[in-house]
């Protein structure tokens, strides 16, 4: 069940750092929203808060809510660890368990939540979640080998196999694409727009190109000024985001002029 | 590291004398390492050569070197072993307690407070095991005898001196606990992030996490490390002598006043007071631990140099 | 071949997965703490009906691990609980290792303390029985031998270090690297052999003089200085050698007044550490050094007074009564880990201080 993400008025902290504030967006389900900004402005940190791995800086703090369908993740009584559950994550650069074969990367994910799950069924959820990947083709042969034995674009979408195994409603993806070279984007970028038709999905990216080509909706990230927090400066239709953008910063982030 | 480019001007380049007496004092130091080690062994040997050839009427006990010997080695072997048994689990949670659960600034604290304990003289953890440990060790060991004798280790009867393999072998294994468990701590703080975040973003609650990434990845090191615990326990000395100051013979049983010695703990007994071939027949056992440690570490060091290949970091 | 996921088809796996809803049951939030209490209670009360420490202890530590197992299952479910359950035995297994490190530490300073005085501090046991003498001589002769050993192993290991990062290169470097950590495993006792056999050989067999025991204890030293020389030399820049060689300086000054001087805090470090390590050695000295209980100054003459054996044969062979030796090889033993505590402190203080060179 792909969901919706509602974030309000929220301020991150790492420490007495305050590295992001008053951060205010709706995240529609079924489509893909991508974060834009210039280095250190916060995407990551925000992206992070999501799905509660923030937290796990230590002495890192959120103020502000977020909702998921209605579902406060910072409720009390919600455990992070079933937040994660529900919103899987992709990373910067690929990282497929070592220790783990092909299939046991994927299956990962499936024998935490469930112990006693029959072979023959796992199977097919990893079969499923290869497919869903477009990775089934080229791995099918070598499921027993370790998953660091792949290339660099088939450990991305192993990893994307492997997030989307356990049946997240949301899927943030930290610079996917930023370690891997054009053929391997496009293979990844072609997933994500077949992805979209099932979850949610937030993609953070430097490549401006990128997010007009993929997402639906982009957020434009900025610092503030030197040593002040970043924000959120404008989000809209990527179609306007790129043609028309109502904040000066955005226009001159994507027309490459700075300051 | 020096580049290789510096490799290859060092090769074109006149060699300066000044050159060439450092560079052939530097080789020699390194050499001289080579000759000591094989001297180690040499030396040993032709002092050990006279108990091996001499008649086995000659040797202590009347029967020959081997008969002398192998009690000491099975004591050796018994006690390290069982020591490693206990210190290795205790070791890999004190690691991830220090690396994975402990808040960080106690972390820290922690770490060095270990790294100290880890110098302790092994003579003061001989005097703690005889002055502490042993005379509280008598009334669990009587339990133990009564309770759970027909465990061959614990058959009994319980001696009231507290002067048992038990105790040594509790002392060893405390004894190695620092190192062994400072060489783990290592390995799991270098565990990548990623691959802890990888799991965490599943949904892997903290034990979960540190199953499918840390452990896994920590795995050669453990096994390391408990070989050169192992290798510490084989060769360790007085902590053993002081607890163990009579030899019973080859027998499981920890708790009795019959014990076996150890090869290292038999030397430093009876060294001091020993003439002739007693001597050699000392130098013949120590000659055999030298093998038996060696064997050990050089285990030890191709896993962990094995590891250093597969790591995950990539 | 279908490109999109296909949801509603398959086995119906997801359903139960998807039912995970993010709030589930959860513990009171001071739950583990009030168990743990609950625990501790119920330990001391075990142990004021008579029990003995360790006994009572396993059983509350023990109960504790099986109620909030079993709490937390039943609130929160089984992998929460397996979670838990590792937090206590990690945790337990933790504090009970440290038991044994801090009653060591605790035994040797109070049984030491009682003759922690000047007396034991200027005086040798010449002609003592029973009451009063001291350790003067043996103090002597731990800081004399192991200066020796410091004097033979420093150079070594420092100029190994320097061939293995430096010039080393194939098969030599490759086995002196490899020989050098198998020569970190040799028990100390056959290091003490060694340098008997050594010396047995040229001096005839039942010889004992201090220089004995410091060639046993280099063969133990060595190898942890070339090990932490190596470490530090590989860790200076390979610019700033580079640099030096753009000035036309021969290598050989390169190494002496470029890349030493850089790592110089890291290997003072390293050199304290290995003296730290060898200085409390017991065995080898004991049949290479012996004992005496006068001082012996001269490490080639005859038997000296170490630190550690004089703590060793106080215990051992106390005499009647026993409690003036006992106490002695306890001061003796408490004096041999303040050094060794000094000496680690004074590592950790040289790279604190000296070291940013390289590092920030
Ligand atoms: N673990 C941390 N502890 C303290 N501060 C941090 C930490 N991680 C990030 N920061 C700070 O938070 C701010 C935002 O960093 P973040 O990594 O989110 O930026 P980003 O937009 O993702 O940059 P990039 O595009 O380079 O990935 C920066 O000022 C950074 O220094
Ligand atoms: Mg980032």
């Amino acid at each position: 069940m792909a969901k919706r993400i509602e974030v309000k008025d929220l301020d991150i902290y790492y420490d007495k750092f305050l590295a992001v504030q008053g951060v205010s967006m709706t995240i529609q389900p079924r489509s893909i929203t991508a974060l834009i900004g210039p280095s250190g402005c916060g995407k990551s940190t925000f992206l992070r808060t999501l799905n509660r791995m923030h937290e796990l800086v230590p002495n890192a703090r959120v103020d502000g809510k977020i909702f998921m369908d209605d579902e406060d993740l910072y409720g009390p009584g919600v455990d992070p660890v079933s937040v994660r559950r529900e919103i899987g994550m992709v990373f910067q650069r690929p990282n497929p368990f070592p220790t783990m074969s092909i299939y046991e990367n994927v299956a990962a994910g499936l024998r935490l939540n469930s112990t006693r799950i029959k072979k023959a069924d796992l199977d097919e959820l990893v079969e499923r979640s290869l497919r869903s990947a477009n990775l089934w083709e080229e791995v099918k042969d070598r499921l027993n080998r370790p998953g660091s034995g792949l290339s660099g674009g088939q450990q991305q979408r192993l990893c994307i196999a492997r997030a989307i195994a356990v049946q997240p409603g949301v899927l943030l993806m930290d610079e996917p694409c930023s370690a891997l070279d054009p053929i391997s984007t496009q293979a990844i970028e072609d997933l994500m727009l077949e992805l979209k038709s099932d979850y949610t999905i937030v993609i953070v990216t430097h490549n401006m190109q990128q997010a007009a080509r993929v997402s639906d909706v982009t957020g434009f990230f900025n610092l503030r000024g030197v040593g002040q927090p970043g924000e959120l400066v404008e989000i809209d239709e990527t179609t306007k985001i790129f043609s028309t953008p109502s904040n000066k910063a955005t226009e001159d982030y994507i027309s490459g002029r700075f300051g | 590291m020096p580049s290789s480019t510096e490799r290859t001007r060092a090769h074109r380049a006149p060699q300066r004398p000044g050159d060439r007496v450092f560079a052939g004092l530097s080789t020699g130091a390194g050499v001289l390492i080579l000759v000591v080690l094989a001297g180690v062994a040499a030396f040993l040997l032709t002092e050990a050569w006279p108990a091996l050839v001499a008649p086995a009427e000659d040797i202590p006990g009347g029967e020959g070197v081997a008969i002398y010997i192998w009690p000491l080695l099975f004591g050796t072997l018994l006690s390290a072993f069982l020591a490693l048994l206990i210190a290795a689990p205790l070791a890999v949670a004190i690691a991830l307690f220090i690396t994975h659960y402990a808040p960080r600034r106690i972390a820290q604290a922690l770490g060095y407070l270990i790294d100290l304990l880890a110098a302790v003289p092994s003579i003061i953890y001989g005097l703690w095991g005889i002055a502490v440990l042993a005379p509280l060790s008598v009334e669990p060991s009587e339990w133990l005898a009564e309770n759970l004798g027909f465990i061959p280790l614990f058959a009994g009867p319980a001696t009231s001196t507290g002067r048992t393999m038990l105790v040594a072998v509790i002392v060893l294994a405390v004894m190695i606990l620092p190192i062994t468990s400072a060489v783990v701590r290592e390995a799991f703080r270098q565990t990548p992030r990623l691959h802890e975040e990888a799991s965490l973003a599943l949904g892997a609650t903290r034990w979960e996490m540190i199953r499918m990434a840390v452990l896994p990845f920590g795995r050669s090191s453990i096994i390391g490390a408990s070989m050169l615990g192992l290798g510490r326990a084989l060769g360790e000395t007085m902590a053993v002598a002081i607890v163990l100051s009579v030899s019973g013979g080859v027998t499981f049983n920890l708790i009795s006043s019959g014990n076996p010695k150890t090869i290292a703990a038999n030397i430093a007994l009876d060294f001091p007071e020993s003439t002739g071939i007693a001597v050699n027949t000392l130098i013949a056992s120590g000659l055999v631990l030298f093998a038996v440690t060696l064997l050990v570490n050089m285990a030890a060091r191709a896993v962990i140099n094995r590891r250093r290949e597969f790591s995950g970091a990539n | 071949m279908p490109t999109t996921t296909s949801r509603d088809q398959g086995p119906d796996l997801h359903t139960p997965l998807n039912a995970a809803p993010l709030t589930h049951g959860q513990l009171p939030r001071r739950a583990p703490q009030s168990v743990f209490l609950a625990a501790l209670v119920a330990g001391i009360a075990l142990l004021l009906s008579g029990w003995n420490v360790a006994a009572a202890a396993i059983v509350a530590g023990f109960g504790y691990a099986v109620v909030v197992y079993a709490w937390s299952r039943a609130v929160e479910g089984p992998r929460k609980a397996t979670d838990r359950l590792v937090t206590a035995v990690v945790t337990g297994a933790f504090l009970l290792a440290l038991i044994p490190l801090i009653s060591v530490v605790f035994t040797v300073i109070s049984k030491g303390a009682p003759r922690f005085d000047d007396q034991f501090f200027t005086y040798s046991m010449r002609g003592v029985v029973g009451e009063g003498g001291g350790a003067y001589h043996a103090i002597m002769g731990t800081l004399i031998i192991t200066g020796l050993a410091a004097l033979i192993s420093v150079p070594i290991g420092l100029l190994t270090a320097i061939y293995l990062v430096e010039y080393g290169r194939g098969k030599l470097a490759r086995a002196i690297t490899f020989f050098v950590d198998v020569m970190t495993g040799i028990p100390s006792i056959v290091a003490g052999l060694f340098a008997y056999a050594l010396f047995a050989l040229i001096f005839g067999p039942g010889v004992r003089m201090g220089i004995m025991g410091a060639v046993a204890l280099s063969v133990l030293m060595i190898p942890v200085v070339v090990r932490s020389t190596e470490e530090m030399l590989k860790i200076v820049p390979n610019e700033l050698r580079e640099a030096a060689y753009a000035l036309a300086v021969p290598k050989w000054r390169t190494i002496v007044k470029v890349v030493l001087p850089t790592a110089l805090a890291g290997i003072a470090t390293g050199v304290t550490l290995a003296v730290a390590r060898v200085i409390g050695e017991t065995a080898p000295l004991l049949v290479t050094v012996g004992i005496t209980s006068s001082d012996n100054f001269n490490p080639f003459d005859g038997r000296m007074a170490t630190l550690p054996v004089f703590s060793y044969y106080q215990y051992v062979t106390p005499g009647v009564p026993p409690d003036p030796a006992l106490n002695r090889a306890w001061t003796a033993a408490l004096t041999l880990i303040i050094i060794v505590m000094v000496l680690n402190l004074a590592a950790r203080l040289i790279s604190r201080l000296f070291a940013p060179k390289t590092r920030g």
